[in-house]
């Protein structure tokens, strides 16, 4: 609870903070501290992925962004209130739905009946893994992996066919300059 | 009164969707790309802890069997979160790829300037 209220006074110094490099940190710790509460929610396998992933790779790649642009925010000619009233309505909409929902840690809600344990139960006799999340991830479900896989390679070539083109016209710039 | 126990008993439910309408806001109030992204990969985060919170079993422990425990919390939204973790760095990355581009053709990448750019030529 402590760290769910962490999380959003994060969140909150973000929207504040003018400096991009201040913002960037800031998401840092923002996924750090999600990783915390994914430990404390038993999901150890998604929390160590968003210790390396979010908070690693993508605090990496921010700041390579940053080193090519400007670092400061511009301070907004826009007004601000429509978008407030927007989020805070959705906000509340979805506020209202959640509290249908069962109360949180409880053992006999719907999610806990279906497929799942079956895959607690069968996963020793069927793939002679103990982590379940690693059984499903790549035995049970392993074309949805493979789809993953699929994404990131296409990101991959798409983020290296737009930094390469900026890079050779840039070059071309350059020689046409130099001469 | 009842209203307020289910608002305490969903306390995680409700700031996660603080969590999520902040990065909408972000996303649709702060004109920084770098910034923007930045939100739109916090509502992503929220997204994550919508899934894993419903998963949690008070007395469970991590899905990795063991003949010591018998309770485990829920494997499913864990590998399906998995999955999105990946797929979000990846689409950050092709975002922030795009932002170095915009940067490049317009020297800013403030929406603003950008827009009073093409609107002068």
């Amino acid at each position: 609870m402590v760290l769910l209220t962490l999380l959003a006074v994060v969140t909150v110094a973000i929207v504040r903070q003018r400096s991009l490099f201040g913002v960037v940190i800031l998401a840092g710790i923002y996924s750090f501290l999600m990783a915390s509460v994914l430990i404390v929610l038993d999901a150890v396998d998604v929390a160590m992925t968003e210790a390396s992933v979010g908070a690693g790779v993508s605090t990496v790649i921010l700041l390579a962004t940053l080193h090519l642009i400007k670092t400061t925010e511009m301070r907004s000619v826009r007004r601000h209130v429509l978008p407030l009233f927007v989020s805070a309505v959705t906000g509340a909409v979805l506020v209202w739905g959640t509290l249908v929902l069962p109360p949180f840690g409880t053992a006999d809600a719907v999610i806990h009946k279906h497929v799942v344990p079956r895959y607690i139960a069968d996963t020793i006799k069927e793939t002679n893994v103990p982590n379940v999340v690693t059984a499903v991830l790549a035995d049970y479900r392993g074309y949805d992996t493979l789809g993953e896989t699929t994404v990131i390679f296409t990101a991959g070539i798409g983020v290296m066919l737009l930094l390469r083109g900026a890079r050779r016209r840039g070059r071309t710039d350059r020689e046409k300059v130099s001469p | 009164m009842s209203m307020l126990m289910s608002l305490i008993e969903h306390y995680n439910y409700v700031i996660t969707i603080f969590l999520m309408m902040t990065g909408l806001y972000i996303v649709v109030a702060r004109g920084n790309m770098v910034k923007k992204l930045v939100g739109l990969s916090i509502f992503q985060t929220s997204v994550y802890l919508l899934y894993i919170e419903p998963g949690k079993i008070i007395g469970g422990t991590a899905p990795i069997i063991d003949p010591a425990f018998t309770v485990y919390s829920n494997p499913l939204p864990h590998v399906l979160i998995l999955t999105a973790i990946v797929v979000g760095v990846a689409t950050l990355a092709l975002g922030l790829a795009l932002v170095v581009r915009i940067n490049e053709a317009y020297g800013t990448v403030e929406e603003d300037e950008i827009f009073e750019r093409d609107r002068n030529t």
